[in-house]
Order: structure tokens, then C-alpha cells, then sequence
């Protein structure tokens, strides 16, 4: 049983209720065991309740604990990776306390027994809470719909074949229909595979002065135009993810105008970064769907300010050396992401789109409502998920402190603000920055 | 303090204009040398050499090379004199980072070497004890050889190396292939890989020179300074020509490495080429895009064809060789509306009947294929002295 702890001298913010508390030294959080107990300028008021334990916040912002829909810990199949436990850890250095596995492990998520097998591993590890997201199609490559009904019952969050697109529009319609009676999202990673096929990076100047074979930024709005229409057809709940282009963002919002039940997500690379990362062929800038160009990157941050783009997820994707020191065309695609979220997404606020709640509003109860989640909020008698970060702190991205296993991240060297002092799951301290 | 030339100018006991005669180039030129903003080619180095052993005077090629401590006199160092110092490159990795001033020190190089290639007196020790590796992840027959005498030529120890595509399979890196290559000293690596951007990859492991022999669809260095040199020595200059690139650009690296190459010295580039076989973006490159021959061709001084490669010929890219012949396969027909003094250009290997006719390419007025083989040899002489003989000038 964990003790009753008070958080003092935080800026309690809390993005689902408005809430804003200033740092003082009266007012705060108190947990009980693995819940909220109070939260109030002035709970504390009358002292510290016997039997507490007080936990100096220093000032930094205490707000509900992120949540992130989309990250790969590999396990299992390739631990070398990254594994439930390694990557547990660098949720926590994030500030991350509940992450929704990809279902693109080996074997992959299309069973019961491999959702079991990842509750019983989140269980061992015992650090952050893990979701797991199911395939639409048993291997994740295949023509034939997974057990639908019951590893939604079993725990299966939404469904996705991860990385993969579901090219076949009569399977999508299936699946589209099918996963109504059970309530559940079906997932995409909208790009047409046949105009992506072979290519590594967006076509255009940069693309051909490089000699590298390029993706066009039309293969994602057809695949997103496409699915629009059978969600039209089928009336089912779609959510797209990673978009990375203007059009996309277009396409979301009308079909959003029109009523039709689409959500969509970005990641931090496709609003910190274009194109041009890719540089001098750093393959760490290689990712899926690629870097667009400059105005794709300003819609992508539009569409967070306008909420056509519903939450960020951190696209997390963690890649070994060898996957990576290889010539460009041969390396593998994407980036690790889980420790840089916050960071990445509170540039937002430093470069004056949104305000601080609305930027965790992305990383907290919007993503978590999204997928009927029961986290992301401060609220009394709920779950004590909570992070504390410096907001505005100064700080650099240092790869080789990761506590991930891979250290492929495109932002090596990035000044940044923003640093995550204490995170707290169920009142389990999981992570403490020794500043 | 005195730069290399200076010391040797004094060993001589001779006059600049008496130095300047033994080097066949002018006082002027001299002058800059011995202030440490120019070094001397080597057949200038072969002359001053001979004339020291005839009056009995010990003199090495590494007496004339320009290192940092011996410029120091000069105002300020050399490196704030932006575009004096030939070549401050460790590698020759692509055109696009190249200076008119370096491409033009190159040439100079490259033609002494042509010139000198065409005497009997054609082999030199100016090399000698240094290693050149011909390392080839894709196959080739006219570069490797073109590479391999020009480093014979020079006096190097050459050594080649064919890496199949199926043992990169097997496992083997191209970075542990580097890094193995680099510990048995070598001191230049010639590379081919069907990946772009590999060779630059592989420069960054080791502690050599490093020439890019072409890399997937990046570029090819050599081979835009063999098709510079063979124009300059036919037109006198690149500034102001007009020149047109026929055929696959998407998948061309020669492509490429020409446009940078051709543009920095001033001339003009049309690209002619079915829309499937334009890369993207390419009108950003500063060239103009045509999708009919004859229009393209209009008033172009230079006609360089590209090779279509074979699988790209039928399906998605082009329907038909037949068809392509019909359209974009350089015939005289089509040529009669490229100035009449226009030179043929392809890089080889040819596919007669496909992107040429054999008629033009056989063409002794105009067709310059072989002499661009020729200069091939010359331009890789001055690129593997350029980047061996002087490694202990201080590069960026």
C-alpha cells in the first residue's frame, strides 16, 4: 500500500477540467495510495496531513500524466530492440505513464494469447500501464479479419495493422463494419503502397538531388480519400494515423464538417521538422510516413491549433544500429520518440501556437478519450498518474542518455525546453530526475 | 619564412622568369605560387625535378607540397583567401560541392595528363609506394579499367576489388568493408555502390581519400570532369554553351554530376526526356525540361545522350524500345536541329539502336565517345594525384 503523499509548490494543471492552479505552498495535490485524494489551492492550508509524505515540486508544472496511443516496444520478438521493460523506462523518463502498444511485434498481435502475454509481461515489468492495439488482419498482412469480439474483451484497444496499410478496400469496408458491434476503432496508416513502393524520403528537388527514389505527398491523401469513402460507406469509427501532409489536414476537417465519425493523430517529427533533416543522408531522419516539405509541417501545426489533428502520439519506433548505419535506401524507417514527446510538443508553447494546457491537452485527455481510456485527468478517486516537469527549462537532447535500447532519434543535439522532473504511476514513483 | 617554392627556387640559385620558363606557365603564375595560393601540377613538378638531378641537386615531390606552417607568411593564412587554395577536399565525393576554382584546378591537371598520355613518355613515378583500391559493389568494366590506369600510369599499386551483390547479402557492411579496407593502409579508395549516398557513408569510416565512381543515382564526379574536360578542349570553354541532356535523368547519376558540373562553369542545360524518366522537382535545378527532341534541341552546342538502362525499356517507364527510338533515340534527323558544329556525347555503354544511332555515333566529325574514354584516364590521373600526392596539405 503506497503511502498518502502531498505535492506542493506545483502549478497544478489539469487540460480536461480547465483546472490551473498557481505554485504555492498551501495549495496542491494529495494522493492516497494509488488515487487522487484532493486537489486545491488551498488543501494544505491548514499543514501537511499527518501520515503524508510531502513531495517538493520546486515550482514545476504537476499535470496528468501522458498518454501516448502509438508507440513500438518490439516485444515480443525483437528485444534487441527494445523490450516491455526498457521501454516502460523510457516512457517514464518522458513523463509517459500509459502507452498503447502497436500490435507489430513478432508474432504479432492477433490472438488473445499474444495480448496476454504482453499484460502479463506490463505486469512483471510493473512500471507504466501498457495497452496493446490489435491487427485488423490475422498477421497483420493478411486478407482474413481477426477475432474481433474477443480480444476487444480481452483488452485490445483499437485495431491496426501498425505500418502496414490495409490496401484492400473490401477488407477495410469488412473490418470498418464489422468492428461496430464491439465498438472499436479501426486504424490506418494511410499511404498508398504501390506510389510509395521503393521510395524513401518525399520526392521533390531535395529527393532527386540526392539520387534517393521518392514518396509522393499524394500517397497519403489517396489512401486518406479513399478510406473517407467507405467510413461514408460503412458508417464506422476510423482514425488515421500520423498524417503528415496539408492535404491531409484539409481532408480530415471537411470529413469532420460532414459529420463522419474520423479522428486523426500527428507525431512531433512532422510539426519539429521537414524534409530537409534528411540532409547529408541521415538515416535517422528516415521515417514513415516521410519528412514533408516546409508547408506541410506549418498545416500540421494549424491543424493541432484548430483541432482538426485530435491528439499528438509519439510514433515511437525504436531502431538498432545496424538497422540504421547502412546506406539510406537500405536503412530502416523511423524514430524513437517516447522520451522526447513532451519536449518536442511543448515547442509548441515556446513558439507561441498554444498555451500550455491546450499543448498537454494533446498528450493527456484528448488521446485517452479518444480511445476510452480511463486516464489522463486529475480527478478525485481516480488513478494518480502524474507527471512533473520544469516547463521552460533549458536542456539538450542527448540520445545516449535514452533509457531506451535504440538511440535513433532525429533530434540528436536539439535545443530544447521543458524537463520531466518526477513521473508518478498509481502513486508509484517511477521516475525521478536527479536534479 | 619561405614557401616550398620559394626554398627551391633559392636551391636552384635561378630567377622567377627562368622558373617560370622551366615550367612552362608565366612569371605571374610563379608569383602566386611562391605566396603559397597555388601549387604546381605535376608535369610542372617532373620538370623542376629533372632539371635538380641534372645539376646534382637532392630534391623530393614532397619538397613542393603546400602545408599550413609554410603559408603562415603570406597576409593571413590562405584558408581566408575564399576559393586560393586548389582543392581543399579530402575526398571527391560529388560535383555539387565543388568550386569553379577547384574544377577548374582539376581540369588544368587533367589536361597536363591528357597531353602527357598522348607521348610515349606516359609513365610516371609520382605515386610510387602509394596504394590505390578499386572497390566495386556494382559491376563495371570501363571505369574500374579507366581507374586502374590511371593509378598504373602514376606509379600507384592497384588493387580491385569486385563485392558482388550477393556477398553484401551474406552479411558484410559496407561500413566493415570499409573500416577492413582502411586497415591495410591504403591511400586512396575508388568506389562504386548501386546505393546513393553509400560512398559518403564509407568515406566517413575511414582515413583515406575517397572517390566516388558513382553511387545509385547521385552522382558521378569523374565523369562529369571527363565530359568538361573533352568539351573545353573542343570549344575552348563551358561558359555560355548551350548543352542538351537526352534520355533516363531520373536514374542518371552522369546526369547529375554534368548538371552542377556544367552549370558552376557557366553554361546552359536543357533536359530532353519522356515525362516517366524527369525526376521530381528538377525545374528547381535551374535547367529547362523538354519532352520533344527536336524542340530541344534547337541551337545546343553539346548533345549528350544518356543510357537507358535495360529493365527500364519495357513497361512502366517506356512502352517500347521501339517507341523510344521513335521519339528520343538520337538519329540525324533529330540532330539537324542542334547547331552543325554540335558534339555527340554518350558516357557508354551504348545501346545502338536504342537511345543512338549507330550512324551518329560513329560519326568521325562529331562524335567525341572515345575521345571522352581517353580523357577518362587523364581526369582520373589528376584526380588520384590531386587527392594522394599532397595528403598532408591541410584539408578541410
Amino acid at each position: 500500500m503506497n503511502p498518502r503523499v502531498a505535492y506542493t509548490n506545483a502549478r497544478v494543471i489539469d487540460p480536461a477540467t480547465n483546472l490551473d492552479i498557481p505554485a504555492s505552498d498551501i495549495g496542491g495535490l494529495l494522493s492516497d495510495g494509488e488515487t487522487i485524494a484532493a486537489i486545491g489551492p488551498e488543501i494544505f492550508a491548514e499543514g501537511i496531513p499527518e501520515s503524508a509524505v510531502q513531495v517538493d515540486c520546486r515550482g514545476g508544472v504537476l499535470s496528468p500524466g501522458l498518454v501516448d496511443i502509438r508507440a513500438d516496444l518490439c516485444e515480443p520478438g525483437a528485444e534487441h530492440k527494445e523490450d516491455l521493460e526498457s521501454g516502460s523506462k523510457a516512457a517514464a523518463a518522458g513523463g509517459v505513464t500509459t502507452v498503447v502498444a502497436l500490435p507489430n511485434t513478432n508474432p504479432v498481435i492477433d490472438e488473445v494469447s499474444v495480448l496476454e502475454f504482453i499484460a502479463r509481461r506490463a505486469r512483471e515489468v510493473k512500471l507504466i500501464k501498457v495497452f496493446a492495439h490489435a491487427t485488423v488482419t490475422r498477421g497483420g498482412n493478411s486478407d482474413e479479419l481477426v477475432e474481433m469480439g474477443l480480444l476487444k474483451k480481452a483488452g485490445a484497444v483499437t485495431f491496426t495493422d501498425g505500418r502496414r496499410t490495409i490496401n484492400n478496400a473490401k477488407v477495410l469496408s469488412r473490418a470498418l463494419k464489422y468492428a461496430q458491434a464491439y465498438d472499436s476503432i479501426i486504424m490506418q496508416h494511410p499511404e498508398e503502397p504501390e506510389l510509395a513502393r521503393g521510395g524513401v524520403m518525399q520526392s521533390g528537388e531535395l529527393s532527386t538531388r540526392l539520387g534517393l527514389p521518392g514518396i509522393p505527398a499524394e500517397a497519403e491523401i489517396i489512401m486518406l480519400q479513399r478510406d473517407l469513402k467507405l467510413v461514408e460507406m460503412t458508417g464506422g469509427r476510423y482514425h488515421a494515423s500520423h498524417i503528415s501532409t496539408s492535404a491531409s489536414v484539409e481532408a480530415i476537417a471537411s470529413a469532420k464538417n460532414s459529420g463522419l465519425n474520423v479522428t486523426c493523430d500527428t507525431s512531433p517529427p512532422y510539426f519539429s521538422l521537414n524534409e530537409l533533416a534528411v540532409g547529408d543522408y541521415r538515416t535517422f531522419a528516415k521515417l514513415s510516413p516521410p519528412l514533408r516539405q516546409e508547408e506541410d509541417r506549418k498545416a500540421i501545426i494549424e491543424g493541432l491549433c484548430n483541432g482538426t489533428i485530435d491528439c499528438i502520439a509519439s510514433d515511437h519506433v525504436p531502431q538498432d544500429q545496424d538497422s540504421k548505419r547502412l546506406p539510406f535506401e537500405q536503412a530502416e524507417f523511423g524514430a524513437v520518440g517516447l522520451e522526447t514527446l513532451l519536449q518536442l510538443t511543448l515547442e509548441l508553447r515556446h513558439n507561441g501556437y498554444l498555451n500550455l494546457s491546450n499543448v498537454l491537452s494533446h498528450i493527456t485527455y484528448k488521446p485517452a478519450d479518444l480511445l476510452g481510456l480511463p486516464v489522463g485527468r486529475l480527478n478525485i478517486g481516480g488513478p494518480a498518474d502524474l507527471v512533473v516537469f520544469a516547463p521552460d527549462r533549458p536542456t539538450r537532447i542527448e540520445p545516449s542518455t535514452f533509457s531506451s535500447k535504440s538511440k535513433n532519434s532525429p533530434f540528436d543535439g536539439r535545443l530544447v525546453q521543458g524537463q520531466v522532473l518526477l513521473t508518478v504511476v498509481d502513486g508509484r514513483t517511477v521516475f525521478s530526475s536527479a536534479i | 619564412m619561405s614557401t616550398p617554392l620559394k626554398i627551391i627556387r633559392e636551391k636552384l640559385k635561378i630567377t622567377q622568369t627562368e622558373l617560370a620558363a622551366l615550367m612552362n606557365t608565366t612569371q605571374a603564375t610563379i608569383s602566386r605560387m611562391e605566396a603559397g595560393q597555388w601549387e604546381p601540377n605535376a608535369s610542372q613538378v617532373q620538370a623542376v625535378l629533372e632539371k635538380s638531378n641534372s645539376l646534382g641537386i637532392d630534391l623530393s615531390i614532397d619538397d613542393f607540397v603546400l602545408t599550413n606552417h609554410s603559408t603562415q607568411t603570406t597576409n593571413g593564412s590562405y584558408k581566408d583567401i575564399p576559393g586560393e587554395l586548389p582543392f581543399n577536399h579530402r575526398h571527391l565525393l560529388g560535383i555539387q560541392n565543388l568550386s569553379a576554382n577547384d574544377i577548374d584546378f582539376i581540369l588544368d591537371l587533367s589536361n597536363n595528363y591528357a597531353e602527357r598520355n598522348r607521348t610515349a613518355d606516359r609513365k610516371l613515378s609520382l605515386l610510387t609506394g602509394k596504394t590505390v583500391i578499386n572497390l566495386f559493389f556494382e559491376e563495371s568494366t570501363r571505369t574500374r579499367t579507366s581507374f586502374e590506369l590511371a593509378g598504373k600510369r602514376l606509379g600507384a599499386d592497384v588493387i580491385n576489388i569486385s563485392v558482388a551483390s550477393s556477398s553484401i547479402k551474406k552479411g558484410e557492411t559496407v561500413i566493415d568493408t570499409a573500416v577492413t579496407l582502411n586497415a591495410m593502409h591504403a591511400d586512396a579508395l575508388v568506389v562504386r555502390h548501386p546505393h546513393a549516398g553509400a560512398v559518403q557513408l564509407l568515406s566517413e569510416k575511414v582515413n583515406c581519400s575517397v572517390i566516388n565512381a558513382g553511387d545509385g543515382s547521385h552522382e558521378h564526379p569523374t565523369q562529369a570532369l571527363l565530359d568538361a574536360l573533352t568539351i573545353s578542349r573542343r570549344k575552348g570553354s563551358l561558359q555560355g554553351l548551350l548543352v542538351a541532356l537526352c534520355g533516363d535523368v531520373a536514374h542518371s547519376r552522369v546526369a547529375r554530376s554534368n548538371i552542377y558540373l556544367l552549370q558552376t562553369m557557366g553554361a546552359r542545360i536543357r533536359i530532353i526526356a519522356p515525362p516517366t524518366l524527369i525526376p521530381a522537382g528538377v525545374e528547381r535545378l535551374g535547367v529547362e525540361v523538354f519532352h520533344d527532341m527536336n524542340a530541344g534541341l534547337a541551337d545546343c552546342d553539346i548533345v549528350m545522350m544518356l543510357r537507358l538502362q535495360r529493365e527500364r525499356m519495357k513497361g512502366s517507364f517506356v512502352p517500347s524500345v521501339h517507341e523510344y527510338f521513335h521519339f528520343y533515340g538520337l538519329d540525324y534527323e533529330k540532330l539537324k536541329h542542334a547547331k552543325s558544329d554540335a558534339l555527340i556525347m554518350h558516357p557508354g555503354p551504348m545501346n545502338r539502336g536504342v537511345e543512338i544511332d549507330s550512324e551518329v555515333a560513329d560519326d568521325f566529325d562529331r562524335s567525341v565517345i572515345h575521345e571522352q574514354v581517353e580523357m577518362g584516364v587523364a581526369v582520373r590521373m589528376a584526380c588520384l594525384d590531386i587527392l594522394t600526392r599532397t595528403k598532408n596539405r591541410n584539408v578541410l
